[in-house]
């Protein structure tokens, strides 16, 4: 008998469960090598400038200290000498060469590593490091630099975009035209980011790192180094979050990886939780502008949609900010501008929904703000202007139910009592409001291979060098594996996080599953069929589809009887054991025939109190239409976190720079303020859990991104259904509400 | 962080005396504040007394009144049947400060002592007064939404953090502290001081004095009170505006009122002047915004913190509101 909870839809708990709860799953920073040494980053105090004098000299002899590094005696760098920093491995090098030059392009940009025996004395040396600057005048407000907007060049996608009418919202009867603004949001994953290093020999190098990809950073070090890639091993095989800032390798991890030269000792560095905002990347301050037109009947005529975003002066940065807006309505007239503002600042990365979350913040904003303009439901406005295709690529969706779960949403949060009328329903003593809005991230699935090997003892291990940042990607792969072979998951092992195993992508845009678990999938069945082949006469002549796989073994519908254990199959081919390593990836000609997306709706109920401004959110309601769900447990975990990360960005999470000096002012926990358990209200997740046919074998797509998308405007539609004021710039703090 | 001794000491005594012996030692009781400003090179202590061993944790009931130990931890007050008996607002406050695990190890003397937490200060590669005399303030001109409304002078605008402390400036609480000299007892409303010319001086504390305790007198503020906090996140964040509340009534009437406020000031801000409006008037929302209006004379807002200029009038009104159980 299968068990049903560890089958595909079941609701397994997560296979690395007990090892997370007892500590024994082992981070970057937990692994200790003979020999270990601690490397702690001296920061910048400008932001634009060269360094004209470092004084490592009491560092150096201060206690302990073995080395300081700089850009005057840090060891060469192949890449860096030949001038290609940022060509390696398709952009996710560290777009700046640590300790190469004395420019400085930010505040806080490492300016030295000092390498002690122990942390405490590194962290002290650290603090003897004394520079001199010639400064110059930078740049670090988006606002005051909003002219200085250019096209990307790396991205031909966010070039700027037309169909039908240029502004054409600008002539329809009912039209409106508003900013939106978001702060910088930093990611701020529990665990810190950091390396440790370890040159085995001159040419062989071994990293424990916190990535989320372990074959990116295996390539980025090799290329960076120029070594063959097998000399490079990478370990991550627990992250604790990441949320995208892990999705390249940084400056300080090439850092790292010198001092390591340099001294000859393996290097661990942790940074501070003051340099997880500084050095390792954010999601982007974004200023937006939507011009929205429609029908007095509610038709969108036209739609206008352009973006500015923040980014820094040494590299390229874009995100899909105005991409929702050319898809997610059936809009005759659209057009989309997409900046990048150049500023003195690190590097953003991308954060969890990265550029959707954003749009979708000023896109679904507007809808609600056209809903009440139109006096019409904004629920009934969407469904107004379904797209039955999509009308960006005139595809077919390989699956839309988003009017399904505008029914389900609308049907929980209790939708009926909302008032069309803002700031007409109070509630012990407080404001009511009602909002919800629409998320979207394409399904993707990326090329990825799997190794399926079934041992002679009937235990099945299951190897692909994914990561698995906390979403449950072990977990949904077990039931994969143990729903194709019809092995219990007890029985199967998943092993990821190194570098040495089969390639699988990034774990990054919500496509995991997708990638990796469809090559599980595939290599699983391609185990399969050779079982059938080897199991002699009984079911060689039968087709392998049409045989039962269940309790680890094989057998005929028709007949029962006729059926042999995989263990007995390996024995009497005296095999050890039967091996499978098989490369899965999407029809191209699939992704040209459908237009793949996920889709998110958020429902929430807020309080505002009248006099302090002080909002609660109530209850949330959090859809998914992302396909099959493949496990349910994990998945609304997945859909709870990015409702908590949506509260955040709409109501507390901002990161402040004092533009007189480029610098942050709340770069640390007590300032900078993700929610708390006591922000959180009840979140139900529901699931509209209907197989896409078109995606990948198992019919699912990605969940992660859309997990936050929209969530943020819902709260602000919400608060404005509350109160009868817009806050069109997050987070929305008490101030902004007396 | 710079490396320090660490010397234990169990009696008043010898921590006062090794206090005294060094100029650049401190006291450490729960560290929960020192410690940070440790690791951010904010102080740089070369030696630390650690006091948290010496007989003063204890909560003791005094002929009129109630003498709170300085090493009580904030969470022991909290809980404490006495004061949830007869000065709740006292419990009220402490609950809204910090986080639950801060709280079992902060002690009530460190919580007095708590630096503000103005980025400025906090950051040692910007102009603080307060960190570094005669170096400038970085918050006046700058991001300083956190910061104080009433009583700044050129030199500093920051605000005292602490939420227990506006409590005990209501309840007419006493400090005392152990010297060089002996004992000496400070009204609470001179315990904390304005930035003035010498921001570095957060209170009135000598050098080489010890806190051992706060007394609070007996008070009719057992019932009508409230600690109303606005903060950016309901938990673990540090005031907007805070209100503590009581009311002494004789039905729907006022016979004596306390008002202080946090995060408005360098101290915990008393309403002198609103208390006394109050007295004698009949419990009402007009006969608070009265109060509230009288409160906020003399307040200042600067470029990112003039919301507080409505926040703290309307906080008063919502918390003697909440006090009078006008509102829940």
């Amino acid at each position: 008998m299968k068990n049903k909870d560890e089958m595909i839809g079941g609701r397994m708990s997560r296979v690395d469960a007990v090892l997370k709860v007892t500590g024994q799953a082992t981070y970057f920073a937990e692994y200790e090598v003979p020999n270990l040494t601690y490397g702690v980053l001296v920061p910048s105090t400008i932001t634009k400038g060269r360094i004209k004098n470092l004084d490592t000299k009491k560092a150096e002899s201060a206690p302990g200290v073995l080395a300081v590094i700089t850009h005057l005696n840090a060891p060469k760098v192949p890449a860096y000498e030949a001038q290609e920093p940022s060509k390696t491995s398709s952009g996710r090098g560290p777009g700046m060469m640590a300790f190469h030059t004395d420019e400085i392009h930010f505040n806080g940009q490492p300016i030295a590593m000092v390498v002690a025996d122990t942390f405490e004395r590194a962290t002290f040396a650290a603090s003897l490091v004394k520079a001199d600057y010639q400064e110059e005048k930078h740049q670090t407000e988006l606002k005051a630099n909003l002219a200085q907007g250019k096209v990307p060049k790396t991205n031909k996608s966010l070039q700027d975009y037309q169909r039908g009418e240029k502004d054409a919202y600008k002539n329809a009867p009912v039209k409106l035209e508003e900013e939106y603004v978001l702060p910088t949001e930093v990611h701020n994953p529990m665990e810190l980011h950091g390396i440790l290093a370890h040159w085995e020999a001159a040419d062989k190098i071994t990293v424990y790192a916190k990535t989320q990809g372990v074959k990116m950073t295996q390539q980025v070090i090799a290329d960076t180094f120029k070594l063959p890639k097998e000399n490079v091993q990478v370990h991550s095989q627990f992250v604790g979050g990441a949320f995208g800032m892990s999705l390249r390798v940084w400056p300080h991890e090439i850092a790292t990886i010198l001092a390591a030269k340099k001294v000859n000792r393996p290097v661990k560095l942790v940074i501070t939780r003051n340099e997880m905002f500084t050095i390792a990347g954010y999601r982007p301050h974004t200023h937006q502008k939507v011009g929205i037109g429609a029908t007095k009947d509610g038709k969108i005529v036209g739609i206008s949609h352009w973006a500015h975003v923040q980014n820094s002066n040494y590299e390229e940065f874009t995100e899909a900010t105005v991409a929702m807006t050319k898809f997610m309505y059936r809009i005759p007239n659209v057009n989309t501008t997409y900046r990048i503002v150049p500023l003195d600042i690190c590097s953003p990365v991308p954060m969890r929904g990265p550029g959707e979350a954003t749009g979708a913040f000023a896109l679904e904003s507007a809808m609600d703000e056209l809903s009440y303009a139109l006096n019409v439901d904004p629920i009934e406005l969407r469904l107004m202007n379904y797209p039955e295709k999509d009308p960006e690529r005139d595809l077919p969706w390989s699956s839309n139910h988003v009017r399904d779960a505008y029914k389900m949403g609308a049907d929980k949060i209790g939708w009926a009592n909302r008032s069309n009328k803002p700031k007409s329903k109070m509630e012990d003593g407080m404001w009511v409001g009602y909002g919800m809005a629409t998320g979207t991230f394409g399904a993707h699935r990326r090329p990825a291979t799997a190794r399926a090997c079934l041992n002679a003892d009937g235990t099945l291990l299951i190897q692909s060098a994914a990561s698995d940042i906390g979403p449950g990607t072990g977990t949904a792969v077990v039931q994969i594996a143990a729903e194709v072979m019809g092995i219990p998951a007890s029985k199967i092992r998943f092993e990821l996080g190194e570098s040495k195993l089969p390639d699988a992508p990034i774990q990054g845009g919500s496509a995991t599953v997708a990638s990796v678990g469809s090559a599980v999938h595939d290599a699983c069945l391609e185990l399969r069929q050779k079982l059938v082949e080897l199991s002699g006469n009984a079911l060689k002549n039968a087709k392998a589809e049409t045989l039962v796989y269940e309790d680890g073994k094989i057998s005929s519908p028709k007949d029962r009887s006729a059926s042999i254990t995989y263990t007995e199959v390996l024995k009497r081919n005296s095999l050890p054991k039967l091996e499978v390593t098989k490369e899965s990836k999407l029809d191209e000609d699939q992704q040209k025939k459908f237009a793949m997306y996920s889709f998110s709706v958020h429902f929430v109920k807020v309080h505002v109190h009248p006099t302090t401004g002080v909002v609660k959110v109530k209850h949330a309601v959090a859809l998914a239409d992302a396909g099959t769900i493949v496990n349910h447990k994990t998945a609304s975990s997945q859909m709870m976190g990015g409702a908590v990360g949506g509260i955040g960005m709409a109501l507390t999470e901002e990161a402040i720079i004092d533009h007189r000096f480029g610098r942050y002012v709340n770069n640390n926990f007590a300032d900078y303020h993700v929610p708390v358990n006591a922000d959180i209200p009840d979140v139900d997740v529901l699931f509209v859990d209907k197989k896409d046919p078109y995606t990948n074998p198992m019919g699912s797509k990605g969940l992660g991104e859309i997990a936050i998308i929209g969530m943020a405007p819902a709260i602000a539609n919400a608060v404005y259904n509350a109160t009868g004021k817009r806050v069109r710039e997050l987070p929305i703090t008490p101030d902004k509400l007396i | 962080m710079k490396a320090f001794q660490y010397v234990r000491s169990t009696t008043a005594k010898s921590a006062i005396d090794a206090l005294a012996k060094d100029p650049a030692a401190m006291f450490l009781a729960g560290g929960t504040n020192l410690v940070d400003l440790m690791k951010r090179g904010v102080t740089e202590p070369d030696k630390l007394i650690d006091i948290s061993r010496l007989p003063y944790n204890k909560i003791e009931k005094e002929s009129s009144g109630v003498r709170i130990g300085a090493l009580a931890l904030n969470s022991q007050v909290a809980e404490d049947k006495l004061i949830l008996e007869k000065w709740p607002l006292l419990a009220l406050a402490l609950n809204a400060g910090a986080s639950a695990q801060l709280r079992n190890k902060a002690t009530v003397g460190g919580n007095m002592l708590q630096r503000t937490r103005c980025g400025y200060f906090y950051d040692t590669e910007m102009d603080c007064n307060k960190r570094q005399p005669g170096s400038g303030c970085g918050a006046k001109e700058g991001y300083n939404r956190m910061h104080a409304i009433f009583g700044t002078s050129e030199q500093c605008i920051a605000v005292h953090p602490s939420d227990m402390c506006i409590a005990l400036a209501a309840l007419d609480s006493t400090v005392i502290v152990q010297g060089p000299k002996g004992e000496r007892k400070i009204p609470f409303a001179d315990f904390h001081r304005l930035p003035g010319d010498h921001p570095e001086k957060d209170n009135t504390l000598e050098k080489g004095e010890l806190i051992t305790a706060v007394t609070l007198p007996d008070s009719p503020y057992a019932k009508n009170v409230h600690y109303l906090k606005v903060r950016d996140r309901t938990s673990y964040a540090f005031a907007l505006v805070s209100v503590a509340a009581a009311l002494e009534l004789e039905g729907k009437t006022i016979k004596s009122a306390r008002l202080a406020m946090g995060g408005v000031a360098h101290k915990p801000w008393r309403l002198l002047e609103a208390e006394k409006a109050l007295v004698g008037q009949t419990i009402s929302e007009a006969t608070f915004q009265k109060a509230a209006e009288i409160a906020m004379h003399g307040a200042k807002g600067y470029a990112y913190n003039s919301f507080k200029l409505k926040m703290a009038p309307n906080s008063i009104v919502e918390a003697l509101k909440i006090a009078a159980g006008l509102t829940s």
